[in-house]
């Protein structure tokens, strides 16, 4: 890539890195190879034959809990977080281009979303909740925790890219007659659409694999990761990892799904000039 | 992806941005508008954030047996759980976690993210390679925390190599359902809340201070330790903010790695919780609360991120 040579820190930082990387993946990609153990096998080496027996396991209903149904629910809420979230971190991120009475008290209050520990917003909300006798539920209460944790994400990312939005492209829209609506439909939409996708992508996953804010909040019907934390408990065999591996290969798959529309998104803006 | 770039240069200078809006809708509008867009941000997080602490508050006062929770004035809460060794030591135990993931993930992170911003050139690169250390933080937690089970197991592939290597006779049984295994989880885990925050500001500093800095006659070393680590400070304190409070609350981990060897306050906060003893963790709670913002304050009164912002 590059003529000069390269340092003596350049190789030692580059073989750390590659340890990091190991470090981050290593695990993952254990337990993607022992979920395909064999009908005998167990939760740790030597392989017993390869087989999808685990797999088929996951879909007996009796076998492992309720897999279907807490997939259904998490897809459900990870879907109406993901809705919401980008939506009201967009009119956020519109509204705090202006400064206005109370902004930096509602940016706090978004900051320390993200800094009040897990377990108290879980607890705060199934206390409220009784206090108020609501009943929790996944999709209310359960809606209302994965909220607190993917708003201020969202929130953030629409503050550095309004910071970084050069306003001359509304004024020209303006002068050349577009009203507010359109300006904001033809102009400024298109221009940040790739990173409302961005947090759509932080609004589904977080929501998808929240655990702690969820445990109080859930009510009667376990979340995805609330059932895959039950079967810790009482599930010995690699059925474990087969549901390990599907839902891990389900959020690359959402990952690599956004980052497509991001990139095919911006090279088309970039075309267009 | 945007999410690299917390970027403010333009915070003080709103005018500039305040200008199309100006020209664009009645001036009486303006503030309403504004207000119409924070409402829903505002809506929601007063209903599921503030409402509930402040409940958490008020339940921490209230009196309970072993069916319901009964609206009361009492301290007993607070007195017996801060009158108590055990909480004591379980702060204790969670500060040593704090203080040992914290110095881990800053070790482990800085020199990952320096890596990345000043070694790799092409920014093509850069992106992949930041990519592939945040895309495991969007993935879940708890298959994270399970994918350590075949490493660490009394069979596991550690104990099993280390045997055949004729290192040690029988298994280690140190490595899974202990303090260690806890700690390395969490390492795990949150790394990458602190890379991400310091890749930030390491990208935004001016190479041509470095450059000046070489021409000084200043060291490798000298830039590191004059130049790059003070101007990263902002990144390394929001860093730290977010893995001090992840740690601080964290129950999760401990209750898995540890397999209940160990303890945390969120993790005693946990067990009062499904013991139904509800004003008991919520004094917990508001003391738990009351560490995390003093700590976060600390880290603020030393390092000013409001530049990062």
């Amino acid at each position: 890539m590059h003529s000069e040579t390269r340092s003596r820190e350049f190789y030692i930082l580059a073989f750390f890195f590659t340890l990091f990387v190991l470090f981050l993946y290593g695990p993952l990609t254990t337990i993607f190879i022992l979920s395909f153990q064999g009908p005998s096998g167990g939760l740790t080496f030597p392989m017993n034959g390869m087989s999808l027996h685990w797999f088929s396991n996951l879909f007996e209903q009796q076998a492992v809990g309720d897999f279907g149904g807490s997939f259904r629910r998490s897809m459900i809420l990870g879907l109406m977080t993901t809705v919401i979230t980008v939506v009201v971190s967009l009119l956020a991120g519109l509204a705090f281009r202006r400064k206005f009475r109370g902004s930096m008290l509602l940016f706090y209050l978004a900051i320390s979303s993200l800094v009040v520990p897990s377990i108290l917003i879980s607890l705060g909300i199934g206390l409220f909740f009784q206090v108020l006798g609501i009943r929790p539920a996944w999709w209310s209460s359960g809606l209302g925790a994965h909220l607190t944790w993917t708003l201020p994400f969202g929130v953030l990312i629409m503050f550095a890219v309004f910071n970084r939005f050069s306003p001359v492209y509304e004024e020209a829209a303006r002068d050349l007659g577009a009203n507010a609506w359109q300006t904001f439909r033809h102009v400024l939409l298109p221009m940040i659409a790739p990173s409302l996708i961005g947090v759509g992508l932080f609004g589904f996953t977080l929501s998808y694999d929240e655990f702690a804010r969820t445990l109080m909040a859930a009510g009667t019907f376990n979340t995805l990761p609330l059932e895959i934390y039950g079967m810790t408990t009482n599930v010995t065999t690699p059925v474990l990892y087969a549901l390990g591996t599907v839902t891990s290969v389900f959020s690359f798959l959402v990952i690599i799904a956004a980052l497509t529309a991001i990139i095919v998104l911006g090279r088309r803006r970039a075309h267009v000039g | 992806m945007t999410t690299t770039d917390l970027s403010a240069d333009t915070t003080n200078e709103p005018d500039k941005f305040a200008r199309p809006f100006r020209r664009m809708w009645p001036k009486s509008i303006l503030p309403m508008l504004s207000y119409l867009q924070a409402m829903p941000l505002a809506l929601i997080l007063g209903l599921f954030l503030l409402l509930p602490i402040l409940t958490i508050a008020m339940v921490s006062f209230w009196d309970y047996d072993s069916v319901r929770i009964y609206p009361d004035f009492v301290t007993f809460n607070y007195t017996e759980t801060l009158g108590s060794w055990v909480t004591w030591k379980i702060y204790l135990n969670t500060f040593k976690f704090t203080l040992i993931v914290w110095g881990l993930t800053l070790l482990i992170g800085f020199w990952v993210a320096y890596f990345l911003a000043f070694h790799i050139r092409s920014t093509t690169m850069q992106m992949v390679l930041f990519l592939v250390c945040t895309v495991p933080f969007l993935t879940s937690n708890i298959i994270r925390m399970i994918s350590w089970v075949p490493f660490l197991g009394r069979n596991g592939l550690i104990n099993s190599s280390l045997i055949q290597l004729g290192i040690v006779p029988k298994p280690l049984e140190f490595l899974l359902f202990s303090e260690f295994a806890v700690v390395l989880a969490m390492v795990h885990l949150y790394t990458l809340f602190m890379v991400t925050p310091i890749f930030n500001t390491l990208m935004r500093i001016d190479r041509s201070l470095i450059e000046a800095a070489r021409d000084a006659g200043a060291s490798g070393f000298q830039i590191l330790t004059n130049v790059i680590i003070p101007l990263a400070k902002p990144g390394i304190a929001i860093g730290s903010i977010f893995v001090v409070t992840l740690v601080m609350g964290d129950f999760i981990t401990v209750r898995f790695m540890s397999g209940g060897q160990s303890a945390s306050v969120g993790l005693m906060m946990a067990n009062q919780i499904s013991l139904l003893q509800y004003p008991a963790a919520a004094a917990n709670a508001v003391i738990l609360l009351i560490v995390v913002l003093l700590i976060v304050a600390a880290i603020l009164r030393v390092v000013d991120i409001r530049k990062e912002l």
